[in-house]
C-alpha cells in the first residue's frame, strides 16, 4: 500500500497512478468484504414520511412555538377595531388587508424557526448527507410548517373576521385564500429561512429578504376577500394564488436545497 | 468490490488561512485513519470535505475510481458521518431519533422489525431501559451513544467520525474502540479525529495535519 500523507504541491510523486484498473480488485481484501457497498435504494418516500412524522411530533410537543404566531395574530386583530374606531362599515372596508397583512406577518415570524433546530444539533449535516434528494426532504419539513402555521391561521381568520365585521359571504374565500396563500409564503420564506440559518441573527435579513417576494400573494390574497365582499367573481384571484402555489412548488425546493447547501457550506 | 476513497492535491483555505495544501489520500477497506493535529488545524474540515459537505476547496475526490460527483448518491448510500453535533433531536426519544435514520437509510422503521433493530441498537451501546426517554433529559454521553447506535443500526462501509470519544465513559470508549477495529476486520473503513489515546494495539494510520 502506497504511504499517503501531507505533501507539499510542488513534491506530489507520480507514484498514484488513478487508472481505474489499479483501484479496482487489486487489493487482498477484495474477496473478503462482509460489510457490503451498498446501491441506493431510493425510498424517497419512506424517507419523506419519516420526517413529516418527526417534525409533526416535535413541534406538537413544544406547542408554545406553534401556538406563537397564533396568538400574535389574534392580537393584532383585537388591537385594531380598539385603536382606530369600531364603526363596522369602516372595519369591513380594512379588515381584508388587515387580516392578510397580520397573517402574512405571523407566518413570517415563525419562518426563523424552521432549520434553526437542525442547524443547532447536527441534524441538518445529517439531512444532507441522505441519499435521498434534499429538495424532496426539504419540502416535507416546508409542509409540516404549513399545517402548523398556514393553515390554522386560514381556519382562525373568519373567527377573527367577525370582530372586524366582516360580510359573512366572504368568509369561506378568506380561509381559502389564506390557505392557498399561506403555503406559498411557506415555501417562499423557507428559501430565506434556509440562507439566513448559519447567521447568529438573521431575523431581520429573512424579512427583508422574502418580504419583496410575499408582496404577489398578499396583493391577490387581500383582493380575493375584497372582490368576495363586492359581490364579485373571485375565482380570478384564488387562480392566481393557485398559480402562484404551483410556481413555488416548482422552483421552491430547488432553492432551498441549495440555499441549504451554500449555509452548510459558510 | 472493495472500497476505495482518494483525494488527489486538496487545498483548502478558510479565512485566508490555508489549512492543507497539496494533501493526497488513499483510503482502502480494512484501514482506520486517524487525522491528527492541533485544535483549528483543519481536522473537521477535511472530515467534511471528504464526506462531501463543502464544497470550497481544490483538487478532487475519488470513490472507487470514479469522480465523486458522478458518484455522489452511491456514495452517500455508503456513508456513515457523525459530526461534533450529535445530530438527536431533545424533543425526542431515542428510539424515535433512530426511526428517522433508519428511514432516511431507506430501510421502512415501521413494524415489529424495525423496532426491534433499534432496541438492539440501543441495548449495544447501554442505553436499554432509556428508549423511550425524552434525549433531551440524557446526558452528554448518552445522547452521544444514541448517535453511536447509529454503527450497528445502519450498517454502512464507510464510517467519517468527528471525535466520537467525546463524553463517553472509559467502558464506552474500550467497546467503541473495539467496534471500529471490527469494522475495519470486516473490510468497513473508519476515518477518525479524536485527541484521545487509542490503544497502542489498534491497527491505524496517521495522517497529521497542522
Amino acid at each position: 500500500m502506497q504511504e499517503t500523507g501531507l505533501q507539499e504541491t510542488g513534491s506530489h510523486s507520480s507514484s498514484h497512478s488513478s487508472s481505474s484498473s489499479s483501484l479496482y480488485g487489486a487489493d487482498a481484501t477484495a474477496d473478503v468484504l462482509p460489510v457490503p457497498l451498498l446501491e441506493h435504494k431510493g425510498g424517497l418516500m419512506i424517507a419523506v414520511k419519516a420526517t413529516l412524522v418527526r417534525d409533526l411530533t416535535l413541534l406538537l410537543r413544544r406547542r408554545g412555538e406553534v401556538l406563537n404566531p397564533l396568538v400574535f395574530f389574534a392580537l393584532v386583530i383585537t388591537l385594531f377595531p380598539i385603536a382606530i374606531s369600531p364603526d363596522p362599515e369602516l372595519l369591513a372596508t380594512i379588515a381584508p388587508g388587515l387580516l392578510w397583512v397580520a397573517a402574512l406577518l405571523a407566518a413570517l415570524l415563525s419562518l426563523d424557526s424552521l432549520f434553526r433546530s437542525d442547524y443547532d444539533d447536527g441534524s441538518l449535516e445529517q439531512l444532507l448527507l441522505a441519499p435521498q434528494p434534499l429538495a424532496a426532504l426539504s419540502v416535507a419539513k416546508v409542509a409540516v410548517h404549513w399545517l402548523l402555521t398556514g393553515l390554522p391561521l386560514a381556519l382562525m381568520a373568519p373567527l377573527l373576521g367577525i370582530m372586524l365585521a366582516l360580510p359573512v359571504g366572504s368568509y369561506a374565500v378568506l380561509a381559502l385564500s389564506l390557505a392557498l396563500g399561506t403555503a406559498s409564503l411557506s415555501l417562499i420564506g423557507a428559501i430565506g429561512a434556509a440562507l439566513t440559518v448559519g447567521l447568529a441573527r438573521g431575523g431581520v435579513l429573512l424579512s427583508l429578504l422574502v418580504l419583496p417576494l410575499y408582496i404577489p400573494v398578499l396583493i391577490f390574497g387581500a383582493g380575493a376577500v375584497q372582490a368576495a365582499i363586492l359581490g364579485d367573481g373571485v375565482s380570478a384571484h384564488l387562480a392566481i394564488l393557485g398559480a402562484l402555489l404551483a410556481a413555488s412548488l416548482m422552483s421552491a425546493p430547488w432553492a432551498i436545497a441549495a440555499s441549504l447547501r451554500i449555509s452548510i457550506n459558510g | 468490490m472493495s472500497l476505495c476513497l482518494q483525494a488527489r492535491k486538496l487545498s483548502c483555505e478558510r479565512d485566508d488561512r490555508s489549512l492543507f495544501k497539496g494533501l493526497d489520500l488513499d483510503i482502502r477497506s480494512g484501514e482506520i485513519v486517524r487525522i491528527e493535529g492541533p485544535n483549528g488545524s483543519g481536522k473537521t474540515s477535511l472530515l467534511k470535505i471528504l464526506s462531501g459537505q463543502l464544497s470550497d476547496y481544490e483538487g478532487e475526490l475519488f470513490w472507487n475510481g470514479a469522480a465523486m460527483k458522478s458518484v455522489r448518491e452511491h456514495f452517500l448510500a455508503n456513508l456513515l458521518y457523525l459530526g461534533h453535533a450529535p445530530g438527536i433531536k431533545s424533543g425526542l426519544s431515542p428510539l424515535e431519533n433512530l426511526a428517522w435514520y433508519q428511514a432516511l437509510s431507506g430501510e421502512s422503521s415501521e413494524g415489529k422489525g424495525g423496532e426491534e433493530q433499534r432496541l438492539e441498537a440501543l441495548e449495544q451501546v447501554g442505553l436499554a431501559g432509556f428508549e423511550d426517554i425524552p434525549a433531551g433529559q440524557l446526558s452528554a454521553g448518552q445522547q452521544r451513544r444514541v448517535a453511536l447506535a447509529r454503527l450497528t443500526l445502519t450498517p454502512r462501509a464507510l464510517w467519517v467520525l468527528d471525535e466520537p470519544f467525546t463524553a463517553i465513559d472509559r467502558h464506552g470508549v474500550a467497546a467503541l474502540e473495539r467496534q471500529l477495529i471490527e469494522h475495519a476486520q470486516a473490510g468497513g473503513c473508519v476515518l477518525v479525529t479524536t485527541h484521545h489515546e487509542l490503544a497502542a494495539s489498534t491497527p491505524i494510520r496517521r495522517i497529521a495535519l497542522g
